[in-house]
């Protein structure tokens, strides 16, 4: 590990033990926020228990299904849009604003017409992550270098020849930024829905648990949360980093 | 090794054999501190910078050229050896020094006037005055077309007119440039020689050119130091012996191939050495 | 003039899409682009619904001051030696892509149900994207310019104001439209989970009602502020020259 990874975890340690000893010296009551070590013994508690394990995976589900939906018709919406010059004239205007729009609040909207269940809020966390998969689409597209497509002609590929061998793997590192994002969109979608309005699922459980004044759990599982989004992003970013590092020739 | 100022140019005359710059015995060593892995980037050099000389540096990559010009324009402390400016010790950027970088230094945010205006405003010089030596500067580097666009919509070649103007104004006595020609094409290169040229004369500042191109070198100085591979000394002064009013169509005569011829020489075995190879 | 209007085409082209949808789904699911715009207008003279959008615009404007004068803070702090510089930057990304709303609860129990709670949630989205844009200018100016300043011989003060500072805006003003977007989303979320005012509160109440003209008229209100402030923005930044 480099020396900034070094000072990075002596940070967060330095952090993490500072929360301990405010916990444990009454600075802050016990009532607002635990002791990261009593979270950490709630969520083991939690695990061992299996009692949320059909919420986690419920979750994790929709997380996952959003996530594929927003890369597959991001991506095809992207290569169309890029293939009609006058479309992308038009629509790019949107989808640069369109990230300034809280589009989280059509969650409601969903409710009504789907009714409160995995339906609506697959269909948020799509809204919410679709765009982002659609510019890295565009970009990855732009940034194929000319030279590769003069390439294919003198090799007299086929388009469809051409698309998979050539086009995708030159725009893979942006692609898979748009991936990235989806996946990071999506999750917040899924788990700000849960949050709001929902029967089942982590963000539910931890709503539920605020709601109830049982702060054991609602730690423990707002702890889980925390390890395995930072755990995803940054697996997915490291992946990120090195399919970038490969355009820097 | 040669020191400099052995051999009196006899274009000068006897008065102005007069030094504007000396370094004595400069070497520049980084992590000079106990824990840091030591790398010996200079010298020892010493170098006489005869006043309103046109002198020029080449050497092989690597050999410290860069780190020479930091320390004379006191961008950088020697580690041994000093460094004295019209008599006076260098501690931090003496007055009357300006300096060319090798990077665009033009500042995107502002037009091409308000660049070349920057360091005037900041120097506190009266609003008439900066106009008139910006319109000059402007004018002389052939920018007034240009005069309110900005460094943006501009090729290379003109943006380092720009940075070369920003310099000019504040009519320094001693002008440093460090491969100020390097990203552009040939062609331009002899252009912003000539224009270098009609500067020095019009200026008759002191100026020191690190190129890595021998026929710039050649064409354009009065004497070139010609630097050896890391940690870099100087191996070699070559007077050119050039008439004052000169320009790239020097480069027919026979005296140029001569002196190139020479330079390559002593700069061939080095550069091979600063490749990992030997001749 | 053709961008202009391929753009209301596709506008047209919207509106249509929304219409077909609505025909298809019913009046009880949706309402149409009339119907809503008409209910809008009638909100719009309730003093009621200006006293919801009260609440959120004053939460909203603390929040980006906060996030604007926080980050802007945190960031320069940071950028300013390349060691902390990068040292924070997988920590600064690590919370932005963390579903704050996660954390929601915490802010409650510490600022209780009020407007505070509300400015915390937005200033949380906010302040983040604002700092990592900071940062990041402040460590990518180009070594250049810190020589050319030395070689000028400015001050400190002059380095900061007349090179610095410009040289960073572009970066930091789109840090901050970010966080401009992002904090407006933190208030209103906060507002459909825990709060009895402000216009998120309106939108989840009008949910438990059926009242889905309601629904559908706060969103294309608080679409219209947001592409229209955004715009505002881009205009700016656009005004500077860089």
């Amino acid at each position: 590990m480099t020396r900034e990874g070094w000072i990075r975890l002596g940070v967060v340690l330095a952090a993490t033990a500072a929360l301990e000893a405010l916990c444990r010296f009454g600075a802050i009551a016990h009532t607002v926020v635990l002791a990261p070590t009593e979270m950490t013994i709630s969520l083991w508690r939690i695990l061992l228990s299996g009692e949320y394990n059909a919420d986690i995976l419920l979750t994790l589900r929709n997380v996952l299904v959003s996530s594929a939906i927003a890369v597959g018709l991001g991506f095809a919406l992207g290569a169309i849009i890029h293939a009609l010059p006058r479309v992308r004239g038009a629509v790019e205007p949107l989808l640069a604003s369109y990230y300034s729009i809280p589009t989280f609040m059509f969650y409601p909207i969903f409710i009504v017409i789907f009714g409160v269940g995995s339906q609506a809020i697959i269909a948020i966390a799509v809204l919410l992550s679709i765009v982002a998969m659609i510019t890295s689409t565009l970009t990855g597209l732009d940034r194929i270098p000319p030279v590769l497509r003069k390439t294919a002609r003198v090799f007299r590929m086929s388009p469809p020849a051409r698309a998979v061998l050539i086009d995708l793997p030159a725009a893979a590192p942006y692609l898979f930024t748009g991936v990235k994002l989806s996946f990071a969109y999506a999750l917040i979608g899924v788990i700000a829905s849960e949050f709001i309005l929902s029967g089942a699922g982590i963000g539910y459980s931890i709503a539920y648990a605020y709601n109830n004044f049982s702060n054991q759990r609602m730690y423990g599982l707002m702890l889980l949360v925390i390890i395995v989004a930072t755990a995803a992003n940054t697996a997915l970013d490291a992946i990120d980093r090195r399919l970038q590092s490969r355009l820097r020739r | 090794m040669i020191r400099a100022g052995d051999a009196p140019t006899t274009r000068s005359a006897k008065a102005a054999n007069d030094v504007h710059a000396r370094l004595t015995a400069v070497t520049r060593i980084y992590g000079a501190s106990p824990s840091g892995a030591r790398l010996h980037a200079l010298g020892p050099i010493d170098l006489d910078l005869k006043r309103g000389e046109f002198f020029a540096v080449v050497g092989p990559s690597g050999c410290g050229k860069s780190t020479l010009l930091d320390v004379l324009a006191g961008l950088a402390e020697p580690t041994e050896g000093e460094v004295v400016f019209e008599g006076q010790r260098v501690r931090g950027v003496p007055d009357g020094i300006g300096v060319v970088f090798q990077e665009d230094a033009s500042f995107s945010w502002l037009t091409v006037r308000d660049n070349v205006a920057f360091g005037l405003r900041r120097a506190g010089v009266d609003a008439a005055e900066t106009a008139r030596r910006v319109d000059y500067a402007i004018g002389f580097m052939g920018l007034r077309e240009f005069a309110r666009a900005y460094p943006a919509q501009l090729s290379g070649g003109m943006r380092q007119r720009v940075c070369i103007a920003r310099t000019l104004v504040l009519q320094p006595r001693l002008i440093l440039l460090d491969e100020p020609f390097g990203s552009l094409d040939q062609q331009t290169r002899l252009l912003m020689g000539d224009e270098l040229l009609r500067l020095w004369r019009e200026t008759k500042a002191t100026v020191m050119l690190i190129t890595h191109a021998l026929d710039e070198a050649t064409m354009l100085s009065d004497r070139v130091g010609v630097m050896s591979a890391r940690p870099g000394v100087f191996i070699d002064f070559v007077e050119t012996g050039w008439p004052r009013e000169r320009d790239s169509r020097i480069v027919s005569d026979p005296h140029f191939g001569a002196v190139t011829a020479r330079l390559w020489d002593k700069l061939r075995v080095e550069s091979l050495k600063s490749m990992g190879t030997t001749a | 003039m053709k961008r202009f209007g391929d753009f209301l085409i596709l506008l047209f082209a919207l509106f249509a899409v929304w219409q077909g949808l609505y025909a298809i789904a019913g009046e009880t699911t949706l309402t149409s682009p009339a119907a809503t715009f008409v209910h809008l207008g009638q909100l719009m003279r309730t003093e009621q619904f200006w006293g919801h959008v009260a609440e959120t615009g004053w939460a909203f404007a603390m929040a980006v001051a906060i996030s604007l004068a926080g980050g802007i803070g945190l960031g320069t702090l940071l950028g300013l030696n390349r060691t902390s510089g990068v040292v924070s930057e997988p920590i600064l990304i690590a919370l932005y892509s963390l579903p704050k709303v996660t954390l929601y609860p915490v802010v409650l129990l510490c600022f209780g149900l009020g407007i505070s709670a509300k400015v915390a949630f937005g200033a949380m989205h906010g302040l983040i994207p604002v700092a990592i844009f900071t940062m990041k200018a402040i460590m990518q100016i180009k070594p250049v310019y810190l020589r050319t300043a030395r070689v000028l011989r400015l001050s400190p003060s002059q380095l900061a104001m007349t090179i610095a500072l410009p040289a960073v805006l572009p970066e930091v003003l789109a840090g901050a439209r970010l966080g401009f977007s992002l904090s407006l989303l933190g208030v209103l979320i906060g507002e459909m989970f825990a709060s009895k005012r402000g216009l998120g509160f309106l939108i989840t109440s009008a949910m438990g009602l059926g009242d889905i003209a309601t629904i559908m008229s706060v969103a294309v209100f608080l679409s219209i502020f947001a592409v229209a402030a955004n715009a505002l923005l881009l205009l700016i930044d656009r005004a500077i020259p860089h």
